[in-house]
């Protein structure tokens, strides 16, 4: 099940903000499935600022190598180093444990881009139809 | 016209012109402008193919062949050394003659492991961790390295040092201006490297023949946070420190001095060998070793997620090929020479061209052009333009050294290796003297 408390992107990445301007990020269940076993993540270093939608950094699985974008624009504050340890990590916690990387936004208003649970359900739904 | 190997009848071809609605052969070529669709050309008549192959055999005569009575002095990238027979014996078996690496590992076991045996060696042989499956040759390899430098660092200025062979400086060229990334030069090991560089770029030997400060020029690199490249002749390898040992980030080299024929440039084989940390960003292909459902060992392609057929314009590199072949012929030749006789032929090359330049140092009007030490290449500064000695050499079956005269005046450069016999030394040495 999606987190209904999460923001998502057209990417199948979710944003879950949190207080003081920040927010967690990681892979959609949707796109973990599609992707398969996952054995490397190339995530960006901390201190790296980076924008709405633009990439940040790759996902490699046995299947393919994608792009991550970044669902706002910011600064990186932190890196999931176990899921960087551990890549499974991703697919088997994508919303938990599997997150990818924490963000420092810098403007909230981007969010408004995203689409919320029921949105993303609906698209999720599609994409999989 | 009656054509002997097409099998289609005059029928079979009125057939399918009907079928797509054209009256001749000749209109299917409409669109070429009518002046140039039949020229004239001016040509002796048809010959038979016994005749044909006396006339080529006499044209082919008038070439100056290395297999024949020429001795060569010239090197600059492209080297003469001895090919044991059994390469060819190999390389030529149907189960390996393709240039290609195969795509179905379920059955193409051998070649994957013999590309597999090819990164072994490779590996070894430079000092480093991983090594690729072999790109078209030296420049391309150094280029593709820039390249990958840019993308590690997330930096975009290139460093070449001005002892890199200026053939590969413009590949090199080619490749960055595409990509809008800087390429400069530093000028000595003494200074500061400029700010920001991805990467260094050494040739070792350097490109007239001699030995450049390695050691300082990664710690230079290193502290700016610089990935150093080094360009390698793997035959120096056999009797030098390799560069993996210098903390050389990645190496690449012309592979062509391990038994592939100089053949008027190609084709050649790319090396390219990196430290493991960066293999997600290396060029090309990788075969891996793994194992089977049952345990037996297998050997497959790896990393190929990255490469362009499947990852199209994001891939790691627009080279999506090896050249399997060469890096064959360079596999059977490490293993038949194996690591002693390597070093047999380092060392003839070494002696050999230390016995030329001290005999022709000697010679009234020659002098060495650099005082550093140097492996089987030398420049050396000549009494007169170096393009009237060779026009001379070569009258007496000797193939001289290339004439580097717009870099250092007056200067040829000269490469001897484990083919050049004592005598050629000699009267090349003599026939200098006469100048």
């Amino acid at each position: 099940m999606n987190p209904k408390e999460y923001k998502y992107t057209k990417d199948h990445e979710w944003l879950c903000p949190e207080p003081g301007n920040k927010g967690k990020m990681g892979l959609a269940n949707y796109a973990q499935t599609q992707l398969g076993d996952i054995v490397f993540l190339d995530l960006p270093a901390p201190g790296t600022q980076v924008e709405q939608f633009k990439k940040m950094g790759e996902v490699e699985s046995v299947k393919a190598v994608s792009d991550l974008f970044s669902p706002a624009g910011g600064k990186v504050l932190e890196i999931n180093q176990s899921a960087v340890d551990e890549p499974k990590l991703v697919n088997e916690d994508p919303y938990g444990a599997g997150w990818l990387v924490r963000l420092e936004l810098s403007d909230p208003s981007e969010l408004d881009a995203l689409m919320n649970i029921d949105k993303y359900d609906k698209y999720e739904a599609e994409a999989s139809a | 016209m009656p054509l002997p190997y097409l099998p289609n009848t005059e029928a079979d071809r009125k057939a399918m012109l009907r079928d797509i609605g054209v009256d001749s052969v000749d209109e299917l070529f409409r669109d070429i402008p009518e002046e140039f669709r039949n020229p004239e050309f001016s040509l002796p008549p048809a010959l038979s193919e016994l005749e044909l192959k006396k006339e080529f055999g006499r044209m082919a005569d008038s070439n100056a062949s290395l297999d024949g009575y020429y001795a060569c002095f010239l090197g600059a990238g492209s080297y003469r050394h001895f090919i044991p027979s059994v390469i060819d014996h190999i390389i030529g078996r149907s189960e390996f003659y393709t240039a290609y690496t195969p795509y179905q590992a379920e059955v193409s076991q051998g070649t994957l492991q013999s590309v597999y045996e090819y990164q072994s060696l490779i590996s070894e042989l430079t000092g480093m961790e991983v090594s690729n499956a072999g790109m078209y040759d030296g420049s391309t390899s150094t280029a593709e390295a820039a390249l990958m430098a840019c993308a590690i660092t997330n930096r975009n200025k290139v460093a070449v040092v001005p002892g890199v062979n200026p053939t590969y400086r413009e590949v090199l060229d080619t490749y960055c201006r595409g990509r809008s990334l800087p390429l400069v030069t530093v000028e000595s090991d003494s200074g500061d490297l400029p700010a920001d560089c991805a990467c260094l770029i050494v040739q070792q030997p350097n490109f007239f023949g001699h030995f450049e400060p390695l050691e300082s020029y990664v710690q230079k690199a290193h502290d700016a946070g610089t990935l150093v490249i080094a360009i390698v002749d793997p035959i120096s390898l056999g009797m030098y420190k390799p560069p993996g040992e210098y903390g050389v980030d990645i190496v690449v080299g012309e592979g062509q001095p391990l038994g592939i024929p100089m053949s008027l440039g190609g084709p050649y084989l790319g090396l390219f060998a990196c430290r493991k940390e960066y293999v997600r960003r290396m060029p090309g292909r990788i075969i891996g070793k793994t194992v089977d459902v049952d345990g037996n060992p297998g050997y497959v392609m790896t990393l190929v997620t990255r490469e362009q057929y499947i990852r199209r314009e994001r891939a790691t590199s627009n080279i999506c090929t090896s050249e399997s072949l060469m890096a064959l012929a360079a596999a059977v030749y490490l293993a038949a020479l194996g690591k002693t006789g390597l070093r047999q032929v380092a060392e003839l090359c070494y002696h050999k061209a230390h016995y030329a330049a001290a005999a022709i140092e000697k010679l009234k009007g020659y002098s060495l052009a650099f005082p550093q030490p140097f492996f089987k290449e030398f420049a050396v500064r000549c009494p007169i333009p170096p393009s009237r000695i060779n026009e001379a050499l070569l009258e007496d079956k000797i193939v001289g050294g290339l004439d580097i005269s717009h870099m250092v005046d007056n200067a040829m450069l000269l490469c001897v290796t484990e083919v050049n016999t004592k005598q050629e030394i000699d009267s090349l040495v003599k026939r200098l003297g006469e100048f």
